[in-house]
C-alpha cells in the first residue's frame, strides 16, 4: 500500500510538472494557434469528413506558419469523442471544430471544464459562452438540383435513397419535391429509407431497384458514392452528395450539393485571431459560400442551367427561398399558405412530406 | 412485367452472392469444430485485395484470385494463432475481425475515390438473349456461377468424400479422429484456409460486381450475417445457399415495397435473419437430440494431442 502510494504521488507530481512546463511552452509562444478537429468519419470517405477536412488545409493555406492544425478522424460518437475533445483542449489548442452532430454533448461537457477554449459544433444546436455552433442550408442546394431533376426526368419519377427520418432529411425531399414540381407538376418522388448514413451495398441496392420500379434520376441522402455507380452503369442521372462524386460515373453526375466548410473555418480563426470570436448560430448557405452546386453535367441543356443558375442567385440575392407558399402536405392541407416562407423553425423541425412525395414517413 | 421481376431477381443475386460465398466457407470451417467469428475482418481484406488488384491491373482472373488470397492470409493468422498456439477461438476470431477493418483501411488508403469497371459479364450468344432466363442464367458474371459451384461442391465433399469425412471427424469428435491417425491440426488448418478464401471472394464479388469501388468498411455487417446464416442453415451448405437468397431476396422486396409506398417497417425486415437465427438457436436448445445432430460437438474447442 505504501508503495502504491509513494508511486500515485510520484506520478501526480510528475504529471503536474509536466502540465506546468506544456503551459509554460504555450505561454511562451504565443502563435502559432492550435486549431483542432474531431471527424466522424475517415478523411477518405469522399463525402462528410472529406469536406471537413478541405476546410482544414483551407486553414493552412490562409495562415500559413499562424496556425497549427491538429485532427483525430474517425471518432466514435459517445464516450470516446469526450476523451478526445478533453485532449485537444488540455494539449493547448484554442480552437476546436467538432464536427458530427453526436459530438454535441461531449462537446459541452468538456467546454465548461475549459472556459478558455471556443469550440465550435457542426449541426447541434445547443450552445454556451464558448461553443458556437454552425450548420449549412443544403436544402438550397437541393432546390437547384430539384430544378434540374424536374426538367431532366422522362419518367416523371425522382428516386431518393435516404438514411434516417430526421428533419434535416426530409427537409432535403421536400426541397427537392416543391423544386422539381415547380417547373413539372407531374413529379413524384420516390423514397426508399436504407437505415444508414453508409452501407455502399444497400444503397447500391436501393437505387437499382428504384430504377427497376422506373425512376431516371437518384438523389441521394447517404455517404458512399454507389448509388452514382449503380445510376452510371443503368444509363439514368445522378446527383452527388457532400462533394463532387462525378468520377464515379461522369455520364450520369447530373451535378452535386458540395459542402464547403472553408469560409467559414477561415473566418471564425480569423476572428480567434483578432480576439473577436463570440459564440452563436451559423446556418449558411450559398451566400455564405457553405453550400455550393458541383459543375452541371454538360448534357443539361442550356435552359435548364440557367433555370439553375437564375434560382441560385436569386437565393444568395434572397429573392427565391426553396420553401415559399402554397407548400401542401400530402393530405392537401396548405401548410404554408401563398406569398409566405416556410420560417426557419418549421424547417429545422420538418416532419412532414410535403405533396408529391410518395409513401409515409417510417416512425 | 416480365422485365421488371428479371431485374428484381437479379438485383437479388448481386445482394446474395456475398453472403453464400462467407457462409459456405464458414460451414466448412465449423464442421472442422473450429469458429472463426473474423468473417468480416476476412471479407473485408479480401475486398481492398481484389479491388487494388483490378485497378492496378484491371485483371478481372488475378483481382479475383487476389481476394481468395488475401482472405487466406488473415485466416492463416487465425489458424495459427487457435490450432497452434491454441489462443481462445472466440476472442481471436473477434480480434480478426477488428484487425481486418484497420488493416484494410490502411491498405485501402490510396484507393479511395477510384472506381473499376465491373466483373465482365458471361455473354453467350442466343442462349443470354432468352427471354427470362437468358439474363438471369446465362448472363452472370464468373462469381455468380463460382458461389453456385461452391454450394453444390462443398455438399458433395462434406457428404461424399473420405477427405469431408476427415474434415467432420475431427469436428465431431478431434480425439477419436486423432486417435485413428488425423491429423486434426492439419485438417483443421485446411478448413480455416478454405474458409478464409471463401469469406475473400465474398469481399471480392462486393468491390469488384456489387459495387465496384473502396471505401473504408464497405461490407457494413455482410461478414456477420454470414456467421448467422451458418447457425440458420443448421450447417447444411444448401440450406445455407437458400438462406442467403432469403435474406437477400427480403432485403430487395423489402427495398421494393418501400418504392411502391408499401408501409412496411424497415428495422423489422432488417433484423429477421438475426431474429430466424435465435428461433433456430432457440429449437436447438429445446430439442437437442434432433437439432444437436448437425452442429459439430467439437465446435470452438481447442484440441492438443496429449497422449
Amino acid at each position: 500500500m505504501k508503495l502504491f502510494g509513494k508511486i500515485a504521488t510520484l506520478t501526480a507530481a510528475a504529471l503536474a510538472t509536466a502540465t506546468l512546463a506544456m503551459s509554460g511552452v504555450a505561454n511562451a509562444q504565443s502563435d502559432p494557434l492550435k486549431v483542432g478537429f474531431v471527424y466522424v468519419g475517415p478523411i477518405g470517405d469522399h463525402g462528410w469528413s472529406y469536406e471537413h477536412n478541405q476546410g482544414r488545409l483551407a486553414l493552412e493555406k490562409e495562415f500559413g506558419d499562424k496556425v497549427e492544425t491538429t485532427f483525430v478522424e474517425k471518432v466514435p460518437e459517445g464516450a470516446d469523442a469526450q476523451r478526445v475533445i478533453n485532449q485537444l483542449a488540455t494539449s493547448g489548442h484554442d480552437l476546436i471544430f467538432t464536427t458530427s452532430f453526436g459530438y454535441m454533448n461531449p462537446t459541452l461537457r468538456v467546454a465548461k471544464n475549459h472556459p478558455k477554449v471556443r469550440f465550435e459544433h457542426a449541426t447541434g444546436f445547443k450552445r454556451d459562452k464558448n461553443v458556437a455552433t454552425y450548420s449549412g442550408r443544403f436544402y438550397e442546394g437541393r432546390h437547384v438540383a430539384g430544378l434540374i431533376a424536374g426538367k431532366m426526368t422522362k419518367t416523371n419519377t425522382i428516386g431518393y435513397v435516404a438514411s434516417f427520418p430526421i428533419p434535416e432529411v426530409i427537409r432535403g425531399i421536400n426541397a427537392v419535391a416543391i423544386a422539381a414540381r415547380s417547373v413539372n407538376p407531374d413529379v413524384k418522388i420516390k423514397v426508399v429509407w436504407v437505415s444508414s448514413w453508409f452501407d455502399p451495398g444497400k444503397e447500391a441496392d436501393a437505387a437499382k431497384t428504384m430504377i427497376d420500379q422506373g425512376v431516371d434520376i437518384i438523389m441521394q441522402h447517404t455517404d458512399s458514392p454507389a448509388p452514382i455507380q449503380v445510376a452510371e452503369s443503368r444509363g439514368v442521372w445522378a446527383v452527388g452528395q457532400a462533394s463532387n462524386m462525378s468520377a464515379f460515373g461522369s455520364k450520369a453526375h447530373l451535378t452535386a450539393i458540395i459542402d464547403n466548410w472553408s469560409p467559414y473555418y477561415v473566418a471564425r480563426t480569423k476572428a480567434v485571431l483578432d480576439k473577436t470570436w463570440e459564440s452563436g448560430d451559423t446556418w449558411g448557405g450559398f451566400k455564405s459560400g457553405m453550400v455550393e452546386m458541383a459543375p452541371y453535367n454538360t448534357a443539361v441543356p442550356a435552359d435548364v442551367v440557367a433555370l439553375a443558375e437564375t434560382a441560385r442567385k436569386g437565393i444568395i440575392d434572397g429573392s427565391v427561398h426553396p420553401f415559399t407558399g402554397p407548400i401542401k402536405d400530402q393530405s392537401g392541407k396548405i401548410v404554408v399558405p401563398a406569398g409566405e416562407v416556410a420560417p426557419d423553425g418549421m424547417l429545422l423541425g420538418m416532419d412532414f412530406y410535403v405533396e408529391g412525395v410518395e409513401g409515409k414517413i417510417p416512425q | 412485367m416480365i422485365d421488371f421481376v428479371v431485374l428484381a431477381l437479379l438485383t437479388i443475386i448481386t445482394a446474395s452472392t456475398p453472403l453464400v460465398f462467407a457462409a459456405i466457407g464458414e460451414i466448412v470451417v465449423e464442421k472442422a469444430g473450429v469458429l472463426n467469428l473474423g468473417v468480416e475482418g476476412m471479407m473485408i481484406v479480401g475486398a481492398i485485395g481484389a479491388f487494388a488488384v483490378a485497378v492496378t491491373t484491371g485483371d478481372p482472373t488475378l483481382a479475383i484470385l487476389a481476394g481468395a488470397a488475401s482472405g487466406l492470409v488473415l485466416a492463416f493468422i487465425f489458424g495459427f494463432l487457435t490450432l497452434y498456439l491454441l489462443s481462445n477461438q472466440v476472442a481471436t476470431g473477434l480480434a480478426l475481425t477488428l484487425f481486418g477493418i484497420g488493416f484494410s483501411a490502411l491498405l485501402g488508403n490510396g484507393f479511395v475515390g477510384q472506381t473499376y469497371g465491373g466483373l465482365p459479364h458471361l455473354d453467350i450468344p442466343i442462349l443470354s438473349d432468352l427471354p427470362f432466363v437468358g439474363q438471369l442464367i446465362f448472363g452472370q458474371d464468373v462469381l455468380v456461377y463460382l458461389s453456385v459451384f461452391s454450394a453444390l461442391g462443398v455438399t458433395w465433399f462434406l457428404g461424399r468424400t473420405r477427405w469431408g469425412l476427415a474434415v467432420r471427424a475431427v469436428g465431431e469428435n478431434h480425439d477419436a479422429a486423432h486417435s485413428i491417425g488425423f491429423s486434426v491440426t492439419l485438417i483443421r488448418m485446411g478448413a480455416v484456409l478454405f474458409g478464409g478464401a471463401m469469406a475473400g471472394l465474398g469481399g471480392a464479388y462486393l468491390s469488384l460486381a456489387h459495387t465496384p469501388l473502396w471505401v473504408e468498411n464497405m461490407t457494413a455487417g455482410r461478414g456477420w450475417i454470414a456467421l448467422a446464416l451458418v447457425v440458420f442453415a443448421s450447417w447444411k451448405p444448401w440450406r445455407a445457399f437458400f438462406g442467403a437468397y432469403l435474406f437477400g431476396g427480403i432485403t430487395i422486396v423489402q427495398l421494393h415495397a418501400q418504392g411502391f409506398g408499401v408501409d412496411v417497417p424497415s428495422q423489422i425486415l432488417s433484423m429477421l435473419p438475426y431474429l430466424a437465427t435465435i428461433v433456430v438457436l432457440v429449437l436447438i436448445s429445446r430439442d437437442g437430440s434432433r437439432a444437436r445432430l448437425n452442429a459439430p460437438a467439437c465446435l470452438g474447442r481447442s484440441f492438443h494431442a496429449s497422449g
